[in-house]
């Protein structure tokens, strides 16, 4: 956010703030830890709103559930935002001196009243101008968010929403006020961490950064290209266009969990070169020409993990490997070797030593220093630096330290899969509190509360069809169809249907999904599908 | 909350029963509002159980299932509370139940041998009728309690199987004082006869006076409280007075549940707009807009007498918004026991009201600053609460001219059992047991001992009738005055039958939530049955230093008084 | 600055935070005072009264683990009262369950003197298996609400179980007694790593057990982050003969305080529970390139 690619608060500051604001995120189901600390946060007297087309199993703690159409995020931001400018509740003390952009941003949520935004988001307005009044007014504030916000065509544009409402209240660099999107997976924070994004080098230094590539090819010895590369969407164009021949994927699984994934695994089937280093003889494994089984790495293999407060925290081997498997590095260095360049086998430690010399968020996060506090968040510069509680408190220094923070004005853009007559129904897609992902890993263990890959109805919808729980139907979507079983859902609306996306070998979801996405973040719209439902 | 519904539904006549207590929840497919707004409600669990338990009979999982689904309550919780309550049935029940005492006093009447004649006249024991705790119609020696679909149920005293249908008979006062004088005497459901003896007259002197004054006069008074633990009355108005948290809660005490005790019953009954009166001083002195009487289950008349004349004052501006046009609010919220004797004790029946299980919790920290909902609360006793009527109006000095130490003004007594005129005596501090039995009638037979204080009482014997019935007399003798009932036991009585009676009354009546009490009174019983005294010192040890509560501590004073006077065999 | 409160247990003066407890007060000199139903994680219940201590002026024992400590208290934590009292809950505990898997009761037994045969033995254990992650043995249970406070406010807040019944009646239970599986239950397991008694058990280490191959002697803990989700919760992985028997998470961790998910604490088993087609030799493979 602004310049860091990190949630800005620990989880500790949720306990003691005074408003929680969960925004498309289902974290009681999928970050049941997290959302420990958010319900310590409401004992200890804080008011919780969730903001989700469900009644999620997290909406249901909620003080005020508001349940917008999919897809109408912005809008209901900025009529937020509208509203709290209209009540003179902005923090203009703060935007005066920390922010720039406020008279474009201001000026573009005028039309969003408060009565055009319950039309359009389905909302009504009392509650709308209920949020808005309650986040403005109190004294700290987390608004927090998850898929619900960036698996979107415009997902970029939903942040971005978001984080101007907490610039106008002043709610980001204060302790127990801050903007925290919460990480799906162990390490996606670590990845970004380690520059695993196409545009960063380790440390979220800008590839191109012509002193940055400097530090870097010192270190390592040669030239680093100097333009951003293709996050995963622009992969796949790159097969589509021809000009992408050869793929090594290291712990991913595209030709299930990408959207749209047929398209997926013609493509990926249709390369020169695919190498898939992964635990488990994947999807993507079946249609490489070469496969490294890799061990588990927080369970046969050291290293370390960052969380989404941060904090970076030492994984540790328990187990030797089974098999022919092998650690990451070990395989990584092995292929170096075999492509002529000898690194030897360097220790999880010598590997991290590197990237704290590179890296100077993490420059003081040696290993006995990790071990000894339980992990440090970054950033964390030097040996007698505990780290960072909450980002961008400079924010609050007068005369602010660095640049200000600009508001960015959004608007409004509907899903791209149209609901008409034929495709009449939204199906959006989430998780369930005992899977993961695609269910490589979780769907081995016997859980009492599997429910498996349903499509979940409203009961109305499901009466007009006429089926019943377990009764099986088709769904249908612009690019493939799929059969389920029908789970009646109380947390739906008439006109909402909801899937996991565990469970592809028995439903397929994103066979149904739309590969729209968004230009910035390349993450595409699983949120949104038009479908229609065709009883078996 | 996870929530996990039921898979059963509740019936039309679940729903309706339900309806004037809890409503359904209003959900729309767009917004609900939850969280704190439904867990505000959670003290409704307990009036929604009653509402089930008296509109339907009992309480089906559809039924809770509902409840569930109206105050967002998981179904385990709710399981947990209902299942706490004697009154509350989990399991179908014929429609009529009859509820019968065999304890204490009955059992010195021969309630067994009524017994066992009885299951040959109603059927089996545990479907029409079931064995009870002491009632709290002692003076009648044989009460019942009928519970019936549609109503609140009734009081049956004396019992005979024959006579449900009756109402019960009055409880004489058999000595009155200033407590008493109007009992049996005005018309306890006539507000305008109530005013014409006097009534509101202290509140208007109280509020002339102030809140300030008015718990000067009642510190002054030296009144301490009559809900057994003798707390001075005053200080606790004014730690609650004076506390800036707010809001402050009156809770009045009516779960009079101690075995052999009734005067609290006679109090609302005979006398209930005296109540609502002095529970409208102590409000108005202490800062508490809402005052709860918390009424013991098994008193349907004493809640109906209340129930009339809190609604009466609230038409007639003595309750609400503005009391009595003075400039101040208060208001009354009654609130039914379910069949719990530990729900008396005060961390407890907080817990009732909130909706949650009557588990006493450590002190301190005291109600006084941690009360209902967490807030500063004053919980008084029926009979504590009545003695400010008259504090006001004569004067805290004046009052305090009765009795001495920590005694003073006057002490109502349950006296029953082997004497000749069971009732309730009011009389100065001072008198002495046998004065008290006199007052009664005097003995009907010899007397064995006396037990005071009711289950959590001790015996005392013959030779120490003229210990002054006094909280210093009774410690002198190593007792307490506990509760205030007298107990009578003739000779002709099986004083360890009674104290085996005793012993089960703990087991039974023990929250089960320490292991002094809950295992402690399990094995006392054993002990007791099985002749082995020698193990009754460890277990009292235990018990009565360890427990949580008054209750698990006092668990063992009646058995190990009675031994100590050699009234009981076994191999000592 | 926080205030400070002085008081003397067993004779020693101790200063502490304002808000300490007498266990806090005793531990800081140095004397062990046995707990049951006390946690740090969780808010305490004082229900077992093994902590019980003397406090001078207090006409019965207090709770050390919930009793705060009040300036000039003075404080016995081994008196002859407070040993009965102990001695008298362990015979009293010891009669009515099973106690031989709670790890310190044993030696407390010893060292209180207790006899809880003179009061009979408890009733055999009837564990109760109604779903594939964990057991419970109601026979093991002391009724110390932790895996309650557990379940509810103090962290998960499912409120899948809770104490029914009154007395000795009481019992931990779903509604109607139903199944976890029925009940509200989402399998988290925080009620197991709460439970002092091994009353409740994951059902490797029960089954383990049951075959009679549970050997903590040849058991290594290793310390690691679990690999589902994003929040970064320190796991513990218990390997006993090359697998994990058991996952559980440290208390002192502020990111976990003890608590998982049942991801976190069951979905390890994909470590051994290898799909076919995993154990394909790696130099084949490289080959092909
Ligand atoms: C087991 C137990 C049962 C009790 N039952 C009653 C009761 O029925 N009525 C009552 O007024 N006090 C009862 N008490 C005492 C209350 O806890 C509390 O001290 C009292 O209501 C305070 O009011 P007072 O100061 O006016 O006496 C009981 C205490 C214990 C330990
Ligand atoms: S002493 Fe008995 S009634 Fe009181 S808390 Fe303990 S178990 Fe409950
Ligand atoms: S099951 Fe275990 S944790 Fe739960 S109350 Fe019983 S002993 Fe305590
Ligand atoms: S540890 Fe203190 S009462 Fe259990």
């Amino acid at each position: 956010m602004f310049g860091a690619g990190g949630g800005t608060s620990s989880y500790r500051e949720i306990e003691e703030t005074d408003l929680i604001v969960l925004w498309g995120s289902n974290a009681r189901a999928a970050h049941p830890i997290f959302f420990h600390h958010l319900l310590q946060g409401v004992r200890n007297g804080a008011r919780l709103y969730v903001v989700d087309p469900r009644r999620s199993e997290s909406a249901r703690f909620a003080d005020l559930w508001l349940g917008l159409d999919v897809g109408t995020d912005i809008a209901l931001a900025n009529a937020v935002g509208r509203e709290i400018i209209a009540a003179g509740l902005e923090n203009r003390e703060f935007i005066r001196r920390a922010t720039t952009g406020f008279e474009a941003y201001a000026e573009s949520v005028q039309p969003w009243t408060l009565d055009r935004a319950e039309e359009v988001t389905g909302v009504p307005a009392a509650a709308i101008r209920d949020l808005a009044h309650a986040y403005a007014t109190a004294d700290r504030a987390q608004l927090c968010w998850t898929l619900g916000i960036t698996e979107h065509h415009n997902a970029t544009d939903n942040v971005l929403a978001l984080i101007d409402l907490a610039l106008l209240c002043g709610h980001v660099g204060r302790y127990g006020s801050g903007l925290v999107p919460i990480r799906g997976q162990n390490n996606v924070q670590g990845g970004g961490d380690m520059g695993a994004l196409p545009n960063k080098l380790p440390g979220f230094q800008d590839v191109e950064d012509p002193d940055v590539r400097a530090r870097f090819e010192r270190m390592w010895g040669r030239p680093i290209p100097p333009r951003a590369g293709r996050h995963l969407t622009l992969m796949f164009e790159g097969m589509e266009e021809g000009v992408v021949r050869a793929v090594y994927a290291i712990g991913e699984n595209p030709a299930t969990s990408e959207a749209d994934a047929g398209r997926a695994t013609r493509l990926l089937s249709g390369l020169d070169l695919l190498v898939v280093q992964d635990l488990f003889l994947t999807e993507t494994a079946r249609l490489a020409h070469v496969v490294f089984p890799a061990a588990a790495d927080w369970a046969e293999s050291e290293g370390t993990v960052t969380s989404s407060e941060r904090r970076v925290q030492r994984v540790r081997k328990a187990l030797d490997p089974p098999g022919q498997a092998r650690e990451d590095r070990w395989i990584l260095s092995e292929l170096a070797r075999r492509l002529g360049v000898d690194w030897g086998q360097p220790t999880a430690e010598e590997v991290w030593d590197e990237l704290r010399a590179l890296s100077p968020i993490h420059a003081g996060m040696s290993y006995r220093r990790l071990d000894a506090h339980g992990g440090l968040q970054w950033p964390c510069r030097s040996e007698d630096d505990p780290g960072e509680l909450f980002l961008h408190s400079r924010l609050w220094k007068d005369p602010i330290e660095g640049p200000p923070a600009p508001f960015m004005a959004v608007d409004h853009d509907p899903p791209v899969d149209r609901l008409t007559e034929e495709y009449p129904i939204r199906l959006t897609t989430g998780r369930h509190l005992d899977s993961y992902n695609t269910g490589v890993q979780s769907g081995r263990y016997r859980s009492p509360r599997r429910v498996g890959g349903t499509l979940d109805l409203d009961p109305f919808d499901a009466a007009s069809l006429g089926v019943r729980d377990g009764d099986r139907v088709r769904v249908v979507s612009r690019r493939g169809a799929i059969e389920a079983p029908v789970r009646v859902s109380d947390g739906l609306r008439p006109g909402l249907a909801f899937m996991a996306f565990h469970y592809p070998e028995e439903t397929d979801v994103n066979r149904l999904t739309i590969e729209a996405w968004d230009p910035k973040s390349g993450t595409a719209e699983f949120k949104a599908t038009a479908v229609r439902v065709e009883k078996l | 909350m996870d929530i996990r519904f039921m898979e059963v539904k509740a019936t039309e006549a679940e729903r309706a029963a339900l309806d004037p207590v809890v409503e359904a929840p209003s959900t729309s497919p767009r917004l609900v509002v939850g969280g704190r707004t439904a867990r505000s409600r959670r003290h409704l669990l307990l009036p929604a159980l009653w509402a089930l338990q008296t509109g339907v009979g009992w309480v089906s999982r559809g039924g809770l299932d509902e409840i569930c689904r109206r105050l967002e309550i998981p179904p385990a919780e709710a399981y947990a509370v209902a299942s706490f309550y004697d009154l509350i049935s989990l399991e179908e029940r014929p429609e009529r139940t009859v509820r019968i005492c065999d304890d204490v006093v009955c059992r010195m009447a021969g309630a067994e041998d009524r017994l066992a004649d009885l299951a040959a006249r109603l059927g089996p024991e545990g479907e029409a009728w079931e064995r009870s705790s002491c009632l709290g119609r002692c003076d009648r020696r044989s009460a019942a309690f009928v519970q019936e679909v549609g109503s609140a149920g009734r009081s049956v005293a004396p019992f005979d199987p024959a006579w449900l249908d009756r109402p019960p008979e009055p409880t004489p006062v058999v000595a009155a004082g200033p407590l008493t004088e109007r009992i049996g005497h005005a018309d306890p459901t006539d507000l305008d006869a109530y005013r014409a003896a006097g009534g509101y007259r202290a509140l208007r002197a109280a509020v002339a006076m102030g809140p300030d004054a008015v718990i000067r006069e009642v510190k002054d008074s030296g009144l301490v409280g009559r809900g057994g633990a003798a707390f001075p009355t005053g200080v606790k108005w004014e730690a609650v007075a004076g506390s800036p948290r707010r809001p402050h809660y009156l809770i009045c005490n009516a779960d009079e549940s101690e075995p052999g005790t009734f005067k609290d019953r006679v109090l609302i009954e005979g006398d209930p707009y005296a109540l609502v009166e002095a529970m409208t001083i102590a409000g108005y002195a202490t800062g508490c807009e809402r005052g709860y009487v918390y009424v013991r289950g098994e008193y349907p008349e004493a809640l109906a007498a209340l129930g009339h004349a809190v609604d009466t004052c609230r038409r007639r501006g003595l309750l609400g918004d503005d009391v009595m046009g003075a400039g101040f609010a208060f208001d009354i919220e009654i609130r039914r026991g379910a069949g719990a004797y530990i729900c008396g004790e005060e961390t407890a029946l907080i817990a009732s009201i909130e909706g949650h299980r009557g588990e006493p919790r450590a002190k301190p920290p005291f109600p006084t600053t941690h009360g209902l909902f967490g807030k500063p609360t004053v919980v008084n006793n029926v009979e504590t609460l009545m003695n400010v009527l008259r504090i006001v109006d004569e004067g805290g000095l004046s009052y305090a001219e009765h009795g001495e130490g920590r005694s003073r003004g006057t002490k109502l007594f349950a006296v029953s059992g082997a004497v000749a005129e069971p009732g309730v005596v009011e009389v100065p501090f001072g008198a002495t047991i046998g004065d008290v039995i006199s007052a009664a009638g005097g003995p009907s037979e010899p007397l064995a001992a006396v037990l005071v204080g009711g289950a959590a009482g001790s015996f005392v014997g013959p030779d120490d009738l003229d210990v002054p019935l006094t909280f210093e007399g009774m410690a002198s003798v190593g007792g307490a005055l506990g509760s205030g009932a007298v107990v009578a036991v003739g000779r002709s009585s099986d004083v360890e039958d009674l104290v085996r009676r005793i012993a089960r009354f703990f087991r039974e009546e023990s929250c089960g939530q320490c292991v002094p009490c809950r295992e402690g009174t399990r094995r006392q019983e054993e002990a007791l049955a099985a002749g082995r005294f020698d193990l009754l010192d460890d277990l009292a040890a235990v018990m009565g230093d360890a427990s949580i509560c008054g209750l698990g501590q006092t668990a063992s004073s009646a058995v190990r008084s009675g031994i100590a006077l050699g009234l009981l065999g076994g191999e000592s | 600055m926080s205030r400070t409160v002085t008081l003397t247990v067993d004779g020693h003066e101790v200063a502490l935070p304002e808000g300490s407890t007498l266990l806090e007060a005793a531990r800081a000199v140095g004397v062990e005072v046995p707990t049951l139903c006390y946690l740090e994680t969780l808010t305490p219940v004082n229900v077992c009264r093994i902590c019980v201590v003397e406090v001078e002026g207090s006409r019965t024992l207090v709770p050390a683990c919930s009793r705060v400590a009040e300036p000039g208290m003075v404080v016995r934590t081994g008196s002859a009262r407070v040993r009965r009292a102990r001695r008298m809950v362990l015979e009293l505990l010891g009669s009515a369950v099973h106690l031989d898997l709670a790890p310190e009761v044993a030696s407390w037994m010893e060292e209180y003197g207790a006899e809880p045969g003179r009061w009979g033995t408890p009733p055999a254990p009837e564990p109760r298996v109604d779903n594939d992650l964990y057991v419970r043995d109601y026979g093991r249970c002391i009724l110390c609400y932790k895996c309650v406070e557990a379940c509810g406010v103090d962290a998960q807040w499912t409120f899948a179980i809770a104490v029914a019944g009154r007395g000795d009646e009481a019992h931990i239970s779903t509604e109607y007694d139903v199944d976890l599986p029925e009940s509200a239950c989402v399998f988290c397991g925080n009620c197991i790593a709460v439970c002092p008694t091994g009353a409740l058990m994951a059902k490797s280490e029960w089954d383990l057990r049951q075959a009679g191959r549970w050997t903590p002697e040849t058991q290594h803990t290793t310390t690691t982050v679990c690999s589902y989700c994003g929040v970064g919760c320190n796991l513990e992985l218990w390997v006993q003969d090359g697998r994990v028997v058991k996952v559980t998470s440290p208390l002192d961790h502020d990111v976990t305080r003890g608590n998982l998910c049942i991801k976190g604490r069951f979905g390890y088993t994909y470590l051994h529970d290898l799909p076919e087609g995993y154990l394909t030799p790696i130099d084949h493979l490289l080959s092909r390139f």
